[in-house]
């Protein structure tokens, strides 16, 4: 028997502790003031749980759906078609002498993994009532599955990504190394962002009414359709304070092999989506002990 | 032996409740605060100091000065009306929302069960249901392994173990829930009536496997309105009501007094007190009884003699068509009817003030055994408005008495079923007898 016990003092600080061991541990329930810790071990020590939401909404997201999985593909796709239609084709917007479709597509899978994560956590809480008023867990388990959940749609619209860069006969470049980070640095700010919304939206529903909204103009705040080279320095790397901006320049100069040199960029954008998610977990954890009341 | 397992000091928990009753003075004031007011309360909102967008201004204390320390190993049970409390003590105990005041202590694993079944997905089959439902009651994964084939044992639903849930009757999936939260092995389970699910011999089984439970040497606080299953399964007890602790005792004692007063639900129940009578300044509601046929006030009835309820009640402003109606609920919380007032002198036809009594009569061989709660109203129908509600105003028990006369017969087992009507059943033989195997 090894089990652990998940125990929490009125601090914050987690501490586990054998759940056959001779005394067992006190954890303390009383109101708390002001900001709180993250809980962070506490979250460790759930992970499991974290694993099984994760699990369930992948296995449940296309239950049911004629076309499945391939959703996860169809909606990037047919954007990138639309948008080669309009910007590459008629508008003859410049892609960093890329051909356009890919240029688009390239930028549209990470801002997939965003967006969907934006949406799914930022609504998670509420959907999640029935758990919240009826068990304890530590309650940012939910938007991080949420987003996590997105991963799948990702890594099956990158499939797609790499069938388009063999036909159109693009090699990544030794950048492609960074492709991980920038993976982290487009699931960070999707979270930071759900964070906030998810706990905002727990109060006021307003929210679920501008998460259309949000998320569309971000899309176009962020050079998916177009090119960042469009702006010239400083107001480049000034435009990186959109997290997503970082991304979707770095995964065009990571696979496609953009001559764009990004690294300010994505440093600047990094800086922001730290800011946005620590910002956003202390606010969640705030904002935490009224959830059940509320939601 | 007696070292505190949960230690509850002074607890309080406060909510915000809505705030239409204010009365706005001027209609400049509502103008103004029309636009004032959504600024301050996203302001007060975003601050944390209040909890939802509509629900400000009006405070309703559900905890107040709670204070008990339970030992290792107890079962204790919690009693008492709805909406006395009970429900947000476990709430807080199981951490799910936080107190506004005092504190509480616990000392080693819990595992709570305020409903059965909670995060169960219908699309997912009955495996991974387990499987999730025990990750969200704080199972790990490596336990739910260990103990698999006994909670599917217990759910009987080793069949449909790769059906989705939804398509599960819904007694299944009771079963399949209670199955899965029952094996979960805390040191301190904190319980709220789930043992009213599922069918009669289910039931029997949950009950017997909390029997199990208590008498592991583990922690139960159990919230229950079966008075039975309380006494049965637990050494004490203790009666909330309005937030606070009234009694904490043995639980036969303390079960006893809550019945005997008028917070229990027996088989009379009066207000002598004009001020604390349910109703308004139409209809005041003075008292509800169930008597037998012999006219004698009786909390248990033969499932073959008939039964009246009677509702007493004052008129206070004359001139209104009022319509008293009851409810009879069983103990699963089901409805089993409604019947409203049909005498055709007073139908349609307005009351004047005085003191009416208004009773009705149901019929014997209807109701199935078990403990009935009967719920009373006063209304008008046109416009509906309902005068005086008391949805849990007396409650008595139907016997059958095994005598064979009855709908159950010579049925020795459980009948489901929420009445037992004894219906007229006709038999015809339609041919002599067959040879055993012929063709069909």
């Amino acid at each position: 028997m090894s089990r652990i016990s998940a125990v929490a003092s009125p601090g914050g600080q987690a501490a586990a502790v054998p759940s056959d061991s001779p005394v067992p541990a006190k954890l303390r329930l009383e109101p708390s003031k002001g900001w709180v810790s993250l809980g962070l071990k506490e979250l460790w020590q759930y992970r499991e749980l974290l694993y099984f939401l994760t699990w369930r909404d992948i296995k449940v997201r296309y239950k049911q759906s004629v076309l499945g999985a391939a959703w996860a593909v169809i909606q990037p796709f047919f954007t990138m078609v639309v948008f080669s239609l309009f910007f590459g084709k008629l508008a003859k917007v410049p892609s960093d002498g890329i051909p356009y479709p890919i240029f688009a597509y390239a930028a549209l899978v990470p801002w997939q993994l965003f967006s969907t994560g934006l949406a799914r956590s930022s609504n998670s809480m509420v959907g999640s009532a029935n758990l919240i008023t009826k068990v304890y867990f530590p309650r940012l388990v939910v938007p991080i599955a949420a987003v996590l959940a997105g991963c799948v749609d990702f890594v099956l619209a990158f499939i797609v990504l790499l069938g388009m860069m063999v036909y159109f006969g693009i090699y990544p470049t030794a950048n492609v190394i960074w492709l991980p980070a920038l993976l982290v640095l487009a699931f960070v700010t999707s979270l930071g962002v759900g964070f906030w919304l998810s706990a905002m939206n727990v109060q006021f529903r307003d929210i679920r009414h501008t998460v259309p909204f949000i998320t569309q103009f971000w899309l176009f705040a962020t050079p998916i359709a177009y090119a960042s080279s469009l702006l010239s320095e400083p107001w480049r790397t000034l435009y990186a304070i959109n997290p997503m901006v970082g991304v979707v320049e770095g995964f065009r100069w990571a696979l496609l092999g953009t001559e764009t040199e990004p690294g300010a960029m994505i440093l600047v954008s990094s800086a922001v989506a730290v800011v946005l998610l620590v910002g956003g977990a202390f606010y969640f954890r705030r904002m935490e002990k009224t959830f059940a009341d509320v939601v | 032996m007696s070292e505190i397992a949960v230690r509850v000091q002074d607890l309080g928990k406060k909510y915000y409740i809505g705030a239409e009753q204010l009365r706005r003075k001027t209609f400049r004031d509502q103008i103004v605060d029309a636009f004032v007011a959504p600024f301050r309360r996203a302001g007060k909102l975003l601050r944390g100091q209040a909890t939802g967008a509509a629900e400000l201004d009006e405070i309703i204390w559900a905890l107040k000065g709670v204070s008990f320390d339970i030992r290792r190993g107890e079962v204790v049970g919690v009693i008492g009306r709805n909406g006395a409390g009970k429900s947000t003590l476990l709430k807080v105990l199981s951490r799910i929302t936080e107190p506004t005041e005092g504190f509480a202590e616990i000392r080693g694993r819990v595992g709570s069960l305020l409903e059965v079944g909670t995060g169960f997905h219908p699309e997912l089959t009955g495996r991974e249901n387990i499987y999730l439902n025990g990750a969200i009651l704080g199972m790990r994964r490596t336990e739910i392994d260990e103990r698999f084939d006994e909670i599917v044992e217990f759910a009987e639903t080793r069949k449909f173990l790769d059906t989705p849930v939804k398509f599960y009757s819904s007694g299944m999936r009771v079963r399949l829930a209670f199955a899965v939260a029952a094996h979960l092995e805390p040191e301190i389970l904190i319980i709220d009536e789930v043992l009213s699910v599922g069918d009669a011999g289910f039931q029997r089984k949950s009950l017997g496997k909390m029997d199990d439970v208590a008498h592991q040497g583990r922690t139960v606080i159990f919230v229950s309105h079966n008075m039975a299953a309380v006494t049965r399964l637990c050494q004490r007890a203790i009666l909330v009501e309005n937030g606070r602790v009234v009694m904490d005792g043995p639980s036969e004692k303390v079960v006893s007094h809550y019945l005997r007063s008028d917070m229990g639900t027996t088989a009379a129940r009066e207000w002598p007190d004009d001020a604390t009578a349910p109703g308004n300044n139409v209809v005041r509601m003075r008292a509800v009884r169930v008597r037998d046929d012999q006219g004698n006030v009786t909390d248990s009835v033969d499932i073959r003699r008939p039964v009246n309820v009677e509702v007493e009640y004052d008129v206070l402003d004359s001139g209104n068509v009022l319509v008293p109606a009851i409810s009879v609920e069983n103990e699963e919380g089901v409805t089993v009817f409604i019947t409203k007032d049909h005498d055709p002198e007073w139908r349609r036809q307005p009351r004047p003030a005085g003191r009416f009594l208004s009773s009705v009569e149901i019929p014997g061989n209807f109701l199935a055994e078990g403990t009935l709660v009967v719920g009373a109203w006063i209304m008008t129908e046109v416009p509906m408005q309902v005068h005086c509600q008391e949805a849990h105003a007396a409650a008595f028990q139907v016997v059958d008495s095994l005598a064979g006369d009855t709908a159950r017969g010579d049925l020795g087992v459980t009948m489901p079923g929420a009445v037992r009507p004894l219906l007229p059943w006709r038999n015809e033989r339609l041919s002599p007898a067959r040879a055993a195997g012929g063709s069909r």
